[in-house]
């Protein structure tokens, strides 16, 4: 059997399980609505569904993408720059143990309670994990090769193009995956605090009415769509970067067979 | 095949490409100064390959980095063609011990890096790059990727690499050293093939003593602290010289001498 069909048969028992444990038990919905409830919910409103999940999927791509473009660019800077590597990327690195949502509040002051809160939280969220490694990336670039390189008489420039740059691509891709998926934690909670609309409004306004399926339901989109979001960065990696990524699958094939 | 004629090892006319006088290189640092290099005074002639040779420590490779101008020295002058090396000089080629292929480049990008390093045309390039891994038995793998090939076609990448712009100075630092013998062996010959279809001047780093004659039309002995020359030793064998020359006299008399050399600074020491 394959990996996949494993996986699907596992998530279909769990679902199986839950279905026949609430009606056996007789669980009240309000506490746990069991999977067919769940997913007559869904049914039951697949515009409201449809929109607000656009509308959070839209908040988190452009706090991921703000995060990618701005958190590339300073990585370089940081990397270029001998002041703003002892200055900026030390706070950055002290700044990130702070809890992000913490600042979340102070967006709505600054901010408002529109569209931009929401997605500034979600850059926030995001931009960390993306500076971090993509200067970790850019700074374990083969000395030698750009000593190389230079004997070559190859520009500065260059260097960064041809050696430095996709020498950090997968270093670049691991902090993406991590910054996807925190984009979508950021997007809800932003969400939670400051808008009316999105999956993570959906879910704040259903628990106040104990509607527990609709939370289930947002939350069951909220996964479908990290997941995706996810899968989305890997492919992306596999296209740009297929030496890496054969390279990683040798060396685990190579592990397995010990 | 053509027949390879035999040629002079070194240029009869003309001052030598390489001139080095007095390069003393100091380190310095907060435990002290460390000379790496003290009173280097040598030449390497248009067309000649030279072997340098010595235990580690002993500047070789300094020597090498100062030459490429990655490295400046603290005390005399290094000139490549009349010209007082100040960067990496024109018309260069580097081959490092370790062969610094880009891991998400194929083969055959690899090779042409040099000529986007100068802003050429990659086009005009190609056919002279299919040429070299066709010299160096590398046919039919242009579009792999370096991590589906083994230590020895790694090498022999990086050496089509540095020969790809037709440089007239080759400096190799130690380039098989990370190697099998055998592959080793393989690749002294395709090395000394190489250079005699196309006059090079070679400037050739290594610790193996067999590899530096075998190689070498002159030997330059090094030993450490400072680094500095014990004895430059022209090496008179014929050419095409194969492996079976290491077996004859002549070839043993050349290892002995410089064997004894190194006993004789207590580097190696005879049981």
């Amino acid at each position: 059997m394959s990996r996949s069909l494993r996986i699907l048969a596992v998530f279909l028992g769990f679902l199986l399980v839950w279905e026949a444990g609430t009606r056996l038990f007789d669980v009240p919905t309000w506490f746990l609505p069991s999977p067919s409830v769940i997913f007559v919910e869904l049914r039951s409103d697949p515009m409201l569904y449809l929109v607000q999940s656009l509308d959070t999927l839209a908040t988190t791509m452009l706090g991921f993408g703000a995060a990618f473009v701005l958190g590339v660019l300073l990585a370089i800077a940081i990397v270029y720059s001998r002041l703003l590597e002892n200055t900026l990327y030390t706070l950055l690195v002290s700044f990130n143990s702070i809890p992000k949502i913490a600042l979340a509040p102070l967006f709505i002051i600054w901010l408002g309670t529109g569209l931009q809160s929401k997605v500034a939280v979600s850059f926030l969220i995001a931009f960390f994990p993306i500076v971090i490694d993509m200067v970790l990336g850019l700074r374990s670039t083969d000395p030698e090769a750009l000593n190389l390189f230079k004997t070559m008489h190859g520009s500065s420039f260059h260097a960064l193009t041809k050696i430095r740059f996709p020498n950090a691509l997968p270093y670049m891709f691991s902090g993406m995956k991590v910054a996807i998926s925190l984009a979508l934690v950021g997007a809800v909670a932003g969400e939670f605090i400051a808008s009316q609309s999105g999956l993570g409004y959906v879910i704040l306004t259903a628990q106040g009415m104990f509607f527990t399926p609709r939370v289930f339901a947002a939350i069951l989109l909220l996964g479908v769509m990290g997941t995706i979001l996810f899968y989305l960065v890997d492919l992306a990696e596999r296209l740009v970067c297929p030496w890496h990524v054969a390279h990683r699958e040798e060396e685990v094939a190579a592990a397995a067979r010990g | 095949m053509e027949v390879v004629p035999l040629r002079a090892p070194v240029a009869a006319s003309g001052r030598p490409l390489v001139e080095f006088e007095n390069v003393e290189k100091v380190y310095r640092s907060k435990r002290g100064d460390v000379t790496a290099l003290h009173g280097i005074n040598t030449h390497i002639g248009d067309a000649e390959f030279l072997s340098v040779l010595g235990p580690s420590g002993c500047g070789k490779s300094t020597l090498l980095r100062c030459l490429a101008g990655l490295e400046k020295p603290t005390g005399g002058d290094i000139r490549v063609a009349g010209k007082t090396v100040s960067g990496p000089p024109d018309n260069l080629g580097v081959v490092f011990q370790r062969d610094i292929l880009l891991e998400w480049r194929t083969v055959i990008q690899n090779v042409l890096l040099p000529v986007e390093a100068q802003r050429l045309r990659v086009q005009e390039w190609r056919e002279r790059a299919m040429k070299l891994l066709d010299l160096l038995g590398l046919k039919n793998f242009e579009n792999r990727y370096p991590h589906e090939l083994s230590g020895g076609m790694r090498q022999r990448v990086s050496i089509c690499r540095a020969l790809l712009m037709n440089p007239n100075l080759l400096l190799m630092d130690e380039p098989f050293g990370a190697l099998d013998a055998m592959t080793r062996d393989e690749l002294n010959l395709e090395l000394q093939r190489v250079w005699m279809e196309d006059a090079k001047t070679v400037f050739f780093v290594t610790h193996s003593i067999a590899e530096a004659v075998f190689l070498g039309d002159r030997v330059i002995v090094m030993s450490p602290s400072p680094g500095r020359i014990l004895r430059t030793i022209k090496i008179d064998l014929p050419r095409p010289r194969d492996l079976s020359i290491r077996e004859t006299p002549e070839f043993g008399a050349y290892t002995r001498e410089i064997r004894s050399l190194f006993q004789e600074m207590g580097m190696l020491r005879a049981r």
